[in-house]
């Protein structure tokens, strides 16, 4: 019995020190960069003028229905943020005298969740950065739901066979050189497309250049490890619904434990051997009645 | 594995049992019937709350209550305590079940689980990152194990008086089965160890939506200490349940010993639940009697109190041992729901209360594997003590 016991408890600190050793290994997780053709937008609060121009051009670019739910009963398009007829919103931040446009869609993160929790990567950081979408690979968990900071990938509900809906940056259009359909609709230059280092550099020229008309700072600069849609605004931001401001991403924990214990596959595979051994060396033991 | 476990015997379709039918009938038609409308009409999800009950009640709180072969094993195998090996078939058998409803229940809640197949044969389309895939390989592991563990339950009756196609086949892999179960039951204890800690990974990932006394990096070792102790917990309530429907004669001593394991298991629970979010600072959000503070206090309530039943009542009677056991089955089941529900919080305007089918199907769903369960103990060797056979 001694013996046993002290086995066991040989077995239990091995265990233990596996687990403490976990935090140290889970430093060791790069940030990540965005990729080098990475490309992006650029929204400015203070050049929307709210028309919504680039609403409609997404839908048609999208073939999205037109969503009649919300105010309007049915007479109008009038969704109130991004659902699953809708990839791209504006919506009216009003407190008194202080307001503000704000366009939400995807923001195509350096390290996205989206792309860490789903299972067979149907959503997937392919080329030029974009968080791209393949049904074909979807079994509908909406874990990608689940974990999004943005709340950005909305479900169909409404359909038997759902899909997932979010905004792919016109992924097709890049791939024929045109740049995405609301920022090529966009009358006041409010929201512009380009090379996603580019785009950085003017953000910070624009704050430069007048100064006390922004908030100071590029929301998604670093924000959620960086985002690849960039944010000027001259309300703050935690207003306008970005609710995070928080530099690490958002798999960085996870996938740091994770690799932790599941490096090389090392753990598991100890743990089978050194389960299998101890029953081996019980064997006959365990198979006495009482 | 010789055991002297023994059918239960008796009636089948007692009123009871018609019940659970019943149950299991509105289950299944509300099923069919959220095929042929979608999950918007069938639920009461959205995508703000785009997990529900289907998966926080019934796979993650679920699998954790049918760890009960988990918990078993570890003590018979790997403690070397032969003596408890008669509440290994039992044990196994509602896991089987649990995680086969599990297994069911996810298949309800998929948007496409037509495409379920792909997860285990795209393995070059698999993203080793994402938790949620080892969870569903091992779960999907794990059931296929459960159910060779507990196959010599049904063998060990066909060969002796079953069909002549099953008895031949029966005496034929009994033995070479029997040889072979060392590694399946080794597997049946690395399977679960992986995913139930992985269970706490998935939710890591929600990161800033979760609250922050619930948000650690220490969930997967939360998540496995929980399940370990609803499992220990779940054997004492299921012994105590059917040596008062079956007449079975407990084995008290043994009994108590699992549950002090549970009880105890909640105190080392509780110690580093406490310690990790006192290092962070998060500990200050437990100091604000809000919903998520009082959740949280509430879930430790719970944790300490078989501990203090048990230390109150020495030498407990099987009364006692049974309400000690459902606390600790509490106490984990709201851990794991608050880790998955009320903990998470997708921003302002997002509400979620389960659609009254919604509920339905999940009573549906438990039905079905208490019904499978009766039927099974009363016609197969899977309990062990004297009947009297009602």
């Amino acid at each position: 019995m001694s013996t046993d016991r002290r086995a066991f408890f040989k077995n239990f600190a091995a265990a233990a020190a596996t687990l403490t050793v976990l935090p140290t290994v889970a430093e060791t997780r790069a940030k990540k960069t965005a990729p080098s053709d990475a490309v992006g937008m650029l929204y400015d609060t203070t050049k929307c003028v709210g028309c919504k121009a680039c609403v409609v051009a997404c839908k048609e670019e999208n073939k999205l229905p037109a969503d009649t739910d919300g105010y309007g009963q049915g007479l109008y398009d009038s969704p109130d943020s991004m659902n699953q007829y809708t990839k791209n919103i504006i919506q009216l931040y009003k407190d008194g005298d202080a307001q503000s446009f704000v366009k939400k869609q995807c923001m195509h993160c350096v390290d996205p969740a989206c792309v860490g929790a789903c299972m067979l990567g149907a959503l997937e950081k392919g080329k030029f950065g974009v968080v791209s979408y393949d049904v074909s690979k979807c079994v509908g968990c909406r874990y990608c739901e689940t974990v999004c900071p943005f709340n950005v990938p909305k479900f169909q509900w409404a359909k038997v066979a759902p899909k997932i809906v979010k905004c792919e940056l016109c992924k097709d259009r890049l791939a024929a050189g045109k740049e995405p359909a609301c920022t090529a609709v966009c009358p006041r230059k409010a929201v512009i497309y380009g090379k996603y280092t580019d785009l950085l550099q003017e953000a910070h020229q624009r704050l430069r250049d007048n100064p006390g008309k922004y908030v100071n700072k590029v929301y998604g600069e670093h924000e959620l490890g960086g985002t690849q849609v960039l944010y000027l605004s001259h309300i703050e931001f935690e207003k306008l619904g970005f609710r995070f401001k928080q530099d690490e991403s958002v798999p960085h924990l996870q996938q740091s434990v994770s690799h932790g214990i599941y490096k090389g596959f090392v753990g598991p595979i100890a743990l089978y051997g050194l389960l299998g051994a101890v029953m081996f060396r019980n064997r006959g033991n365990s198979d006495k009645e009482s | 594995m010789h055991t002297q476990a023994q059918p239960v015997g008796g009636p089948l379709f007692t009123r009871g049992y018609m019940v659970l039918l019943a149950l299991a009938a509105i289950g299944i038609a509300l099923t069919i019937w959220r095929f042929a409308v979608g999950l918007g009409a069938a639920t009461g999800l959205s995508d703000g709350y785009p997990l529900g009950i289907w998966i926080a009640l019934d796979v993650v709180t679920g699998t954790a209550l049918a760890c009960g072969g988990y918990a078993v094993a570890l003590v018979v195998y790997i403690f070397n305590k032969g003596n408890y090996h008669p509440l290994i078939r039992p044990a196994i058998l509602t896991s089987a079940l649990g995680y086969t409803i599990a297994g069911a229940s996810v298949a309800i809640d998929l948007g496409r689980p037509w495409n379920m197949w792909k997860i285990p044969t795209y393995f070059w389309s698999w993203n080793l990152n994402s938790s949620l895939l080892e969870v569903a390989l091992c779960i999907m592991a794990y059931v296929f194990v459960l159910w060779i563990e507990l196959s010599p339950a049904f063998m060990e009756k066909w060969s002796v008086d079953g069909p002549p196609i099953l008895k031949t086949w029966s005496q034929r892999l009994l033995p070479i089965l029997n040889k072979a179960l060392i590694w399946i039951i080794a597997l049946g204890m690395l399977l679960p160890t992986m995913h139930q800690s992985s269970l706490g990974s998935l939710m890591m990932l929600a990161g800033p939506k979760l609250h922050p006394l619930w948000l650690t990096g220490w969930l997967p070792l939360l998540f496995l200490m929980s399940c370990l102790a609803m499992g220990y917990a779940m054997v004492v309530f299921e012994s105590a349940f059917s040596s008062k429907t079956f007449g079975r004669k407990p084995d008290l001593p043994m009994l108590i010993n699992l549950q002090k394991i549970a009880a105890w298991g909640g105190l080392v629970f509780i110690a580093v639940r406490i310690a990790d979010l006192a290092y962070s600072g998060n500990l200050r959000y437990a100091t604000t009697l809000d919903l998520y503070g009082t959740m949280f206090w509430i879930e430790n309530v719970l944790w300490i109190l078989p501990l203090a039943m048990m230390l109150a009542t020495p030498r407990p009677g099987l009364g006692s041992l049974f309400r000690g056991a459902m606390v600790v089955a509490l106490a984990g089941a709201l851990y794991r729901f608050d880790t998955y529900l009320v903990a998470f919080q997708p921003g302002p305007g997002w509400h979620y209360f389960p659609s009254v089918p919604e509920m339905f199907i999940s009573f549906g769903l438990i039905s079905i594997e208490l019904a499978i369960y009766v039927a099974v103990v009363k016609r197969f060797p899977i309990l062990a003590g004297m009947s009297s056979a009602r």
